[in-house]
């Protein structure tokens, strides 16, 4: 076995390990903090798999943003009496049925077709004329913009969804606790020293994306990180939810793309098609536009509804 | 075995693992997490096809790579929902489960019109 | 010279797992938090900068190895707010500890 297979192998054995610990913890602090560091296991074992944009995707969203998200949910619902557990019958019946699906995927995976059908050249034959280098980055923004202009909107609904869930009296109010972190405290001091190197690092995978792994959910969700970081320290207050520019700023994104999209029916071949040797520019304007939209949606839907009014 | 092979399988593991603590757990917030667990498991069977796939001097074939980064995307959005709507079933009823035979949980429920 | 390199990247990952090692044991048998997060500082630092260290010479230089410095400056900023916060914390919920 060689050295890669040893390391494949012990990874394999530490993920199902961790999701063991995940299912059968008792307190559910625990249960997300170790669901955290599978998140970012499940990102080595994504590079693994010679995919490293979806690693990227996975440790910011999947386990960071995820696991705050739970962290927070687990911190106000603490107290909470945990229901009886349920009847072992139960639990052998669901093992079974879920042994069987188990082991049907399984199999599906070890049967693998005989040809193997894969779109890699069509890809990569295709994506001079966009002017990109990253494959993946093609097949977001020009062969299947239309899932990525979708996506962009599912996130948008989510936010309203999250928003919808607002009490009456609360309405334009404020998300999140009120902060009495002192100005020198540790998490001030982190929210005065990581945000301008963040904001870089964001930046940079957004423009890198075009033709390395990156991309604008990747920068986003690490803008948004930044921004959660300056509030949870108290530096800055969380925008109320009926300011004019924190709901600019949130329909900027897929608006621009929209737009870009209705005009590929006047300037191209149709929706979403960009006419020929202004592709770059337009995936350009629109990564950008996607970055920022993203920070703000991804930002607002991990602080949750209004708790309070702001202060008059 | 190859390591994409390898991980195929852990992805199925993972994905059952991940629907037995979805039956199982009565915490709505296990459940989420177990939800979670199952979601990573599904997009890494996507990421064998993926790996499968590598042809043209790539590593892998970009399009189920970016199915799954978009999978990953509205699995948090469908995450950030749940939470919401536990939160608020919390603060309306006082207790987070969905029992309803389950005696009050903790503190005063809020009172909204 | 390849050789003397490759000796070089073998011996300080290794140094940098054996700290990661130390600070794991560290972590599990060690009696109270603080010593804890005593153990775990020492796998941040040392650990991940033998580490580092170890894979400077197969990175591409200089872009490839200022990014793998300013990962482990970034690790060692949030491992030493993060050890700050949970000691503050401690201190202040017993200060006898």
């Amino acid at each position: 076995m060689s050295m890669a297979n040893a390391f494949d192998v012990a990874l394999v054995a530490l993920l199902l390990a961790i999701a063991v610990w995940v299912v059968v913890a008792r307190a559910a602090f625990s249960a997300i903090v170790v669901f955290i560091a599978y998140g970012l296991l499940v990102a080595i074992a994504w590079v693994r798999l010679f995919a490293v944009d979806v690693a990227l995707t996975e440790a910011a969203i999947g386990s960071g943003l995820t696991g705050m998200l739970l962290l927070g949910a687990a911190a106000r619902l603490r107290g909470t009496t945990a229901s009886g557990r349920c009847g072992l019958t139960l639990r052998i019946v669901a093992a079974m049925f879920c042994a069987m699906i188990s082991l049907g995927l399984g199999a599906v995976i070890l049967t693998p077709p005989d040809v193997v059908v894969t779109l890699a050249p069509a890809a990569m034959a295709n994506l001079p004329p966009s002017g990109l280098g990253n494959p993946v980055a093609g097949v977001l923004f020009v062969y299947r913009a239309f899932d990525t202009l979708l996506e962009k909107v599912v996130l948008l609904l989510a936010l309203l969804g999250v928003w919808s869930l607002t009490p009456d009296r609360l309405w334009g109010g404020v998300p999140g606790p009120q902060v009495d972190a002192g100005p020198d405290g540790m998490l001030a001091f982190l929210a005065q020293l990581l945000p301008p190197l963040g904001i870089v690092v964001a930046v940079y995978m957004t423009w890198t994306g075009a033709d390395h792994p990156g991309g604008a959910f990747q920068g986003g969700t690490v803008l948004a990180a930044m921004w959660i970081v300056v509030i949870i320290a108290g530096l800055q207050n969380a925008p109320s939810i009926d300011q004019r520019l924190v709901r600019f700023l949130v329909v900027v994104g897929p608006a621009i793309f929209l737009g870009i999209g209705l005009a590929g029916f006047a300037l191209a071949d149709g929706f979403l098609s960009y006419p020929a040797g202004y592709a770059k520019p337009l995936i350009i304007v629109v990564e950008v536009a996607l970055t920022l939209s993203i920070g703000v949606t991804l930002g607002l839907v991990a602080l949750g509804t209004p708790q309070r009014m702001r202060r008059q | 075995m190859n390591a994409a092979t390898l991980f195929g399988i852990c992805g199925a593991a993972l994905a059952g693992l991940g629907l037995f603590g979805l039956i199982t757990n009565s915490e709505p917030l296990r459940k989420i997490l177990a939800f979670n667990l199952l979601g990573t498991g599904t997009f890494l069977i996507f990421g064998v096809v993926a790996r499968r796939g590598a042809a043209a001097g790539l590593g892998g074939d970009p399009v189920p790579q970016a199915l799954v980064i978009t999978g990953i995307v509205v699995a948090f959005s469908a995450t950030a929902m749940a939470v919401v709507l536990l939160l608020r079933l919390f603060e309306e009823s006082g207790k987070a489960t969905l029992d309803p035979n389950e005696a009050d949980g903790a503190s005063t429920a809020e009172d909204d019109s | 010279m390849r050789l003397a390199l490759d000796i070089f990247t073998a011996l300080a990952v290794a140094g940098g797992a054996f700290f990661f090692l130390a600070g794991t044991v560290g972590l599990l048998r060690f009696p109270d938090t603080l010593t804890r997060l005593h153990a775990l500082t020492k796998a941040d630092n040392l650990g991940l900068g033998l580490v580092t260290l170890g894979l400077l010479p197969l990175v591409a230089w200089p872009l490839g190895a200022l990014k793998l410095i300013s990962v482990w400056l970034f690790v060692q900023l949030s491992g030493a707010i993060a050890t700050q916060l949970i000691a503050r914390l401690v201190r202040r919920e017993d200060p006898q500890a």
